[in-house]
């Protein structure tokens, strides 16, 4: 098998699964009970706490764990909503509403991008159909959102910013920190937060704690189990729970810890942030020679901002591409019958490809972007496995045009 | 895999009978690929797999459920825009015109035969299976041809009657070697999990079988308004609700009280006249049919005739007659008994002279 699909998930760290391991079995506490065998919980998760906390630059007590990055992104725009809810209503009247005055009290607006993870994308619309009015900014060509772009869209009303790290299927680095910056500039009580899932401990994000109010990770993307993630609530900000009912997590996320999930997590997050430069340095080789080898085929577009040796806008692991005259729904079976695991964007629940809404986003027409596929090369992934894969994937692609000629 | 052996893609709809036509065939030898059709848009998913249609959610968790068992590869593919194109559109568009057409025809010519079969292939697939009870026959003139399945209770080949030579060629319909209780046996001894689902019934995409109203929501189709009901000889009875409410042959619905028994026997969509009459203006010894397949037989010239024994829907038994051809290329079978209430888009579909297996077939006009 050769495993091309590390955005979907990765497999477990050896670091991250020898840390879960006592807690699979003998180390049950509940870390809310006050025996020794609890303490030993309680402390494990404080040390993941920590562990997660230096890849973004945070203190420990703004990590908060949650069941992974959808709670995370739900739990983001919903707690912003209520935030700005309870604001509105405790002074009265805001700037917003002396603006909306004249028609209906205004529920909010939220900016966001066509781009987003459908986590973002369907707790928006939700939002919406309570009320919320939402902007959903369109991307260039190679998939990026401007910060004049946000700016030029803010409105007195506007309570939240979400624009992601770094796009899933395109492997887009967005420029948070500049669209914060620049946020920040006009408005202070504009929440920003960023869907970090694809970037958490694949770039360096040391200093994006601080940059945004709000972030969301899950710990699957990166080497750590999957049932868990977490996201990061600056000090200082007001924000309410989204699960109530125990005081787990300072009380902003009830129910008994995955004290296993959130220690593999830790784990695998200390070996990302130690490892990250080499594995940067690896991956973005890997994912040169997998791009140079996938041009050779005629009529292959590269999705995406792609310069050779570049890390700074595109995922170091990430491959997308158009491949003209295939369909890639076949081509991702054939790649399957030949052990070669990739994608095509977002699965939905029937495990049917969907049309992408990223690639519809930065221009694609429907038909080039039935074609698409997309690789994502870990550190784990060798040259040898790169090579023959490009050339199944071109013969592959050879087969296939063969065919509706 | 077995690299010797053929490999066929299994269209599965999550039910018994396409569950074991997978079986069977594993059991031939074949390489086996579970496939199933997503045809559904996201917004009616659930309407479609509540309601026990073919190709919903939950079918794809039964069809997941048995490759499992099988230890077959299986896979999602989506159809949705060819489904969307040539079935439901055309659906649409046929009800418009004052037709009655029957989407489970166009499914397998253009979805399953066409789409499926393509992408069947480039997965290197040699063959399509499907669970239809019907068999291919290799005439003794080359061609080939579908022929009823063992039992005659359950007869599917009324609507393969499309399917090109080519087609046929690469297409196993195992389950026609059987009857349905054999079939839910097998089902049981394999241990499928589906051995005891219920048949699914009705269109697929319209589960409540209320056409009408799914066609008023379809976008982009203009429904006719109401019209008049009217006698065989013209005269004005009442208003009805428009063309698309309506079907020949039709009884029930109609909202008109009359003395005897009324039936729909005439929609003529230029005037959006909807004609009523009896029973007996329902019969017919002549039926037409246009866009004609040619299966058995590779065509009859002009001026000749042929016995058959032909249907004009598909639960319909068939009545014996004789078919030619005209001059533009429509086909025209008059029938030794009269047939009641050929509707226009229905599929005419007339098979040899014993009822063996099909020449060819078109759509009433």
């Amino acid at each position: 098998m050769i495993y091309l699909d590390n955005a979907a998930t990765t497999r477990l760290e050896d670091s991250a699964f020898e840390a879960m391991l006592p807690f699979l079995r003998d180390e049950y506490g509940n870390a809310s009970a006050v025996y020794d065998i609890a303490r030993r919980s309680k402390k494990a998760v404080f040390g993941a706490r920590k562990q997660c906390a230096s890849v973004i630059g945070a203190s420990p007590s703004e990590i908060f764990f949650t069941s992974g990055g959808s709670e995370s992104d739900n739990w983001a725009l919903a707690g912003a909503y209520e935030t700005y809810r309870r604001r509105s209503k405790e002074h009265g009247s805001t700037a917003a509403d002396s603006v909306a005055s004249e028609s209906v009290v205004s529920c909010g607006h939220i900016i966001t991008t066509a781009i987003e993870h459908h986590a973002v994308l369907r707790t928006a619309e939700y939002l919406e159909s309570l009320g919320v009015s939402v902007t959903y900014l369109k991307p260039d060509s190679e998939g990026y959102i401007s910060p004049l772009q946000v700016t030029g869209a803010m409105r007195p009303d506007t309570f939240l910013v979400s624009v992601m790290t770094a796009n899933n299927e395109i492997g887009t680095i967005e420029p948070v920190r500049e669209i914060a910056a620049a946020v920040r500039n006009i408005r202070k009580d504009v929440l920003i937060h960023t869907d970090a899932v694809q970037a958490f401990g694949q770039i360096d994000l040391k200093d994006m704690a601080g940059c945004v109010d709000l972030l969301s990770a899950s710990g699957h993307k990166l080497g750590g189990p999957k049932g868990v993630g977490l996201m990061y609530i600056r000090d200082g900000i007001k924000f309410p729970p989204y699960i109530r009912g125990g005081m787990q997590e300072s009380g902003r996320r009830a129910g008994t810890e995955n004290i296993a999930g959130i220690v593999g997590f830790g784990a695998a997050s200390e070996y990302a942030l130690s490892s990250l430069d080499e594995r940067i340095e690896t991956e973005t080789v890997l994912r040169d020679r997998l791009i140079s080898g996938l041009k050779k085929i005629p009529e292959v577009i590269i999705n995406g901002s792609y310069s050779v040796g570049d890390h700074e806008r595109r995922l170091p692991g990430n491959v997308s591409v158009c491949i003209n005259g295939i369909e890639g729904e076949s081509a991702l079976i054939m790649l399957d019958r030949e052990g070669i695991c990739a994608s095509s964007g977002s699965a939905c629940a029937s495990g049917a490809r969907e049309p992408s809404h990223v690639l519809q986003a930065i221009g694609r027409a429907y038909d080039e972007s039935k074609g698409s596929l997309r690789f994502t090369i870990s550190h784990r992934n060798t040259e040898e496995e790169i090579d023959t894969a490009v050339i199944k994937i071109t013969d592959i692609v050879m087969k296939l045009r063969d065919n509706r000629r | 895999m077995n690299k010797m052996s053929k490999t066929v893609v299994v269209g599965m709809s999550g039910g018994v009978d396409s569950s074991v036509c997978a079986y069977l065939l594993k059991e031939q030898g074949y390489n086996v690929i579970g496939v199933t059709m997503q045809i559904w848009r996201p917004e009616n998913a659930c309407d479609v797999s509540d309601n026990g249609g073919c190709c919903g959610l939950s079918a794809v968790d039964d069809a997941r459920r048995v490759s499992e068992v099988l230890d077959i590869p299986y896979y999602v593919m989506d159809f949705r825009e060819e489904f969307q194109r040539s079935v439901i559109d055309h659906f649409a568009a046929q009800y418009v015109k004052g037709k009655t057409p029957n989407p489970c025809i166009e499914c397998n010519r253009h979805v399953k035969w066409e789409a499926l079969l393509r992408k069947a292939r480039d997965i290197g697939a040699d063959y399509l299976a499907t669970g239809h009870y019907a068999r291919i026959l290799r005439l003794e003139n080359g061609r080939y041809s579908i022929s009823a399945s063992r039992t005659a209770a359950k007869d599917q080949t009324y609507a393969l009657y499309a399917l090109t030579q080519d087609q046929l060629s690469h297409t196993l319909l195992p389950i026609g070697e059987y009857e349905k209780s054999d079939v839910r046996r097998i089902a049981e001894e394999a241990g499928l999990p589906v051995a005891h689902k219920k048949d699914s019934q009705e269109i697929c995409f319209v589960p409540d079988g209320d056409y009408a109203s799914f066609i008023e929501n379809e976008p982009g189709v203009t429904v006719p308004g109401p019209g008049d009901f009217v006698t065989p000889d013209g005269r004005f009875i009442a208003k009805h609700k428009g063309i698309t409410h309506y079907t020949v042959g039709q009884r029930r619905g109609l909202g008109v009280a009359a003395g005897e028994r009324i039936y729909v026997t005439d929609i003529d969509p230029e005037t959006d006249r909807v004609t009523l009459g009896s029973d007996d203006d329902l019969l017919t010894r002549t039926v037409s049919a246009d866009d004609v397949c040619w299966m058995g037989i590779d065509g009859l010239p002009y001026g000749e005739k042929k016995r058959v024994k032909a249907k004009i829907r598909y639960n319909h038994g068939g009545e014996y007659g004789v078919l030619e051809t005209e001059e533009d290329g429509n086909v025209m079978v008059t029938f030794d008994k009269p047939v009641r209430a050929a509707a226009p888009g229905q599929a005419l579909v007339f098979y040899d002279e014993t009822g063996t297996y099909i020449y060819g077939g078109g759509t009433i006009i």
